[in-house]
């Protein structure tokens, strides 16, 4: 079965310091794919290049059987590839409906028909009844489902999600991914999460890419990753394996 | 014989230059360090030339002179506008200042429109039409010693930001915000500070203008573009850029009045200006912003 | 239209009814005067509409905008002059040539990352060069200016704009009108919702998928080539044109007074900030007259005050605060 996205010995430099160093994946159609790694492992530059805001300096990324490394953002969204940013940027002085309504725009030409389906996906991501509120006055969860709504509401085939999870409570945490669980059970939505916060690694993803220094150290199920010694090295130092 | 005029035009476009720089190094330091787009730089300019023509009609007190007292007093101004108004539209949007400062700056020049007149009001200086011959040159002497202030108070400047303690912590300001606030310095004040130093450097180089051009308000407008010009062509924040900006926009300019036609000389800037925004914006000298 | 129409509340039907019924009947009760005035606080909410488009929606400074109204009066002129070209034909072309020069200021600008104030610099750059151009181009009368000749036999031909005050009046009128239409229709519009994604964030919205540099060069295109058409109405009004007067950048700055004052990025406020600015204005100049007092300036002095008021004070403009007031905003991108 061909996969849905294919990463090729991907590399990025900036500058002499070698950011992502020959990164391989696959991520297949309807499966939760998470990248994890510590602070500066790459993991940010690695999403970036796949979502067009970075083109690598070699190596290949195919999406649908279609390259798309070097593409500019706009045209990867049209592609079918959703985003989220680590630190949300929600169009501050808008509604939420008018938000999740601008990313409904991108398939739906006719304002009435995707403001209808902009109310769909806020009923699923449970902000249907703060609709109305103004984006910079909601609180970090619900900005947080207000920016995985919109990138949603653009009706992507992969939607890649940058530690979504970070800043949120446990509990939080336990209803975001409970959400994203739903979507992609109903739906077969495709999903790439960078993470940090394990607890909704292991309940989520179905794989797991380890990054460090850029490179790829390990891939494989959750469990099997979080015992793998070189995994255990990287975040934890050598002391942590004796 | 011919390279002799050249040779005269480029030098005088060089002494006026100096001068322009000078205006212009008001506005790098302004925006390079508190970041603000002072849009009314020019029609400060124009207030203290007339200061200076006023100063030296009543009082007969030659603009080399009365360019100290003009540009203390700038700076007082410089120090009060930066307290009062403009530290209120620092974290606003840009076009919020630029806007304020628009609405200053057609204050200024209609105020100067009211008070003096449409006229030019030429300041004539006695040995305005005394020159040096060096070979080939035919400096006028004024021209000389408003160059010669205006390199010696721009190097006052430079000395100031790289010797004081005011001036290293302004720079500070200037490069890293957060770290400044973190270690203790007082951004707001010398965020005046440096509007002050700014406006003083336009009070100056105002002073010195009357003995280039006549006092009149439309040069308001003119002067605020030639200061822009200048600084994106030398690099914004870069203070060795406005003063070479400044000598080549001076350069092209008498060189375009002299070639081709007087009227037609600031076409040549702007296109300059357009090209520089296109394609190198940091400009000659300055780093990417 | 009716679907604007249905969407608007009980007093905001109102109010636009009464406010409309008043203009169109207008001349039947003021007198000349008067009508010269209210004419040219409809050129002023028309220009300021277009400017309004591109800045208070799509978020790009233009400070250079009496380019195109400059362009805009000279083509419908010298066809007129030169060739017998009426303006209700000129105005194409008019509009084409400034299109033409927007689309090329945007796409430098766009294109090349000039953002901003840096943006707003490059528009003053492109007036600037162009006013003295005109300044120099003998056809087009040089500095000295264009004169579209008085011909008394032509008047009445109303689609080549000759006519009296009355017809000046109805043809601001529903520029004025169209303007409030389009941009109404427009920011209801998906491409609406595109300009104002790519103004709060435009890095947000190409993540969304939508090409910020199209949508900024349509907001650029249509500003622009509106604008042109303000242009050609003011050669048939004024009938002399002089590249120091039209290009100058105190003209670009009265084009973005109302829309400020009024309230960027709102259907009416470039409407009600003329309504507010040039009969206040107006009145001035009157008073200052009958006072003995005659200075040049004092308008200008007191528009710089009002907008310096206005940016500190209310910086979105009286007309959001002014509609709270009657019940008639309605929160709106």
């Amino acid at each position: 079965m061909t996969a849905l996205l294919s990463v090729e010995t991907v590399s990025k430099r900036f500058r002499g310091l070698l950011a992502v160093d020959r990164v391989s994946f696959d991520v297949a159609a309807g499966e939760i794919f998470a990248v994890i790694g510590p602070n500066g492992a790459g993991k940010t530059t690695l999403f970036n290049m796949i979502a067009g805001v970075l083109a690598p300096d070699d190596g290949a990324i195919t999406f649908c059987g279609e390259r798309i490394e070097g593409l500019p953002p706009d045209a990867v969204c049209r592609r079918g590839i959703g985003r989220t940013f680590q630190i949300v940027r929600p169009f501050p002085g808008l509604s939420v409906e008018d938000n999740v309504l601008i990313g409904a725009l991108l398939h739906r030409t006719d304002v009435n028909a995707a403001r209808r389906h902009a109310h769909d996906v806020m009923h699923r991501l449970d902000l249907f009844d703060k609709r109305g509120q103004v984006a910079s006055a909601l609180t970090l969860p619900d900005r947080k489902r207000l920016e995985v709504a919109r990138a949603l509401a653009t009706e992507p085939k992969l939607l890649l999600l940058d530690e979504v999870m970070a800043g949120l409570r446990p509990t939080e945490t336990d209803r975001m991914v409970a959400i994203l669980a739903d979507i992609n059970r109903e739906s077969g939505l495709t999903i790439l999460l960078i993470e940090h916060v394990m607890r909704a690694v292991m309940a989520l993803a179905r794989r797991v890419l380890v990054l460090h220094h850029g490179a790829a150290i390990a891939q494989g199920s959750p469990e099997a990753i979080v015992r793998d010694p070189a995994v255990v090295h990287s975040y934890l130092g050598a002391e942590a394996l004796s | 014989m011919m390279w002799s005029i050249y040779l005269n035009v480029v030098v005088q476009g060089v002494l006026t230059g100096l001068v322009y720089g000078l205006m212009a190094l008001g506005l790098s330091v302004i925006f390079g360090v508190v970041r603000v787009v002072n849009f009314a730089h020019g029609e400060f300019a124009v207030v203290a030339m007339y200061a200076a023509f006023v100063l030296f009609k009543t009082a007969g007190l030659d603009p080399l002179l009365s360019l100290l007292p003009i540009a203390a007093i700038f700076f007082i101004g410089g120090f009060l506008l930066q307290t009062v108004l403009i530290n209120a539209f620092i974290g606003r949007p840009e076009h919020d200042q630029f806007i304020l400062l628009v609405g200053v700056a057609i204050i200024i020049v209609n105020v100067l429109l009211m008070t003096f007149g449409p006229d030019a009001q030429p300041t004539n200086l006695s040995y305005a039409f005394d020159s040096y011959s060096i070979g080939p040159l035919f400096v006028d002497k004024v021209r000389i010693y408003s160059a010669v202030a205006a390199l010696a108070i721009a190097s006052g400047l430079f000395a100031f930001f790289r010797y004081t303690r005011v001036g290293i912590a302004i720079r500070a300001c200037a490069d890293n915000l957060v770290g400044a606030a973190v270690v203790g310095l007082n951004v707001k004040r010398l965020y005046a500070v440096t509007f002050g130093l700014g406006l003083a450097c336009v009070g100056a180089a105002g002073a010195l203008m009357v003995t280039i051009a006549d006092a009149t308000p439309s040069l308001g407008p003119a002067y605020t573009l030639l200061a822009f010009v200048i600084v994106i062509v030398g690099g914004l924040g870069s203070m060795t850029g406005a003063l070479v900006g400044g000598v080549l926009i001076g350069v092209s300019e008498a060189l375009a009045g002299f070639l081709i036609e007087p009227s037609m000389k600031s076409m040549f800037s702007f296109a300059l200006l357009i090209a520089v925004l296109v394609l190198r914006p940091q400009g000659l000298m300055g780093r990417r912003a | 239209m009716t679907r604007l129409w249905l969407g608007m509340s009980e007093r905001q039907r109102a109010l636009v009814g009464i406010v409309f019924v008043l203009l169109v009947f207008a001349p039947l009760v003021a007198d000349r005067y008067l009508i010269s005035v209210l004419t040219l606080i409809l050129y002023f909410a028309y220009v300021g509409q277009a400017w309004n488009l591109m800045m208070g929606y799509a978020g790009q400074l233009s400070l250079g905008h009496a380019l195109y109204v400059g362009l805009g009066a000279y083509v419908a002129a010298l066809l007129w002059v030169d060739f017998g070209v009426g303006p209700w034909l000129g105005v194409f072309v008019a509009v084409l040539v400034a299109a033409s020069f927007g689309a090329f200021i945007g796409w430098l600008g766009f294109r090349f990352g000039v953002e901003g104030v840096y943006f707003a610099l490059l528009t003053i750059a492109f007036a600037e060069f162009t006013r003295i151009a005109f300044d120099h181009l003998g056809f087009a009368g040089g500095s000295g200016g264009l004169f579209i000749p008085y011909q008394e036999q032509r008047l009445g031909e109303w689609w080549n704009l000759r006519g009296g005050q009355i017809l000046f009046y109805y043809v601001a009128l529903l520029l004025a009108v169209s303007a409030v239409l389009l941009v109404a229709r427009l920011t209801r519009s998906r491409l609406g919702y595109y300009w104002v994604a790519v103004r709060e964030d435009e890095a947000a919205a190409r993540a969304l998928g939508i090409n910020a540099f199209r949508a900024k060069m349509t907001a650029v295109i249509i500003s622009s080539g509106m604008t042109a058409v303000g242009g050609v109405f003011y050669a048939f009004y004024y009938n002399n044109l002089f590249p120091a007067q039209i290009f100058d950048i105190s003209r670009s700055i009265e084009i973005i007074l109302a829309p400020i004052v009024g309230g960027l990025g709102t259907v009416f406020g470039p409407v009600v900030g003329a309504f507010i600015l040039t009969p206040l204005g107006e009145s001035l100049i009157t008073l200052t007259e009958k006072l003995g007092i005659n200075v040049p300036g004092v308008k200008a002095v007191f528009y710089g005050a009002i907008l310096m008021l206005i940016i500190f004070l209310r910086p979105s403009g009286v007309w959001p605060w002014l509609a709270r007031i009657l019940g008639v905003w309605e929160r709106r991108p």
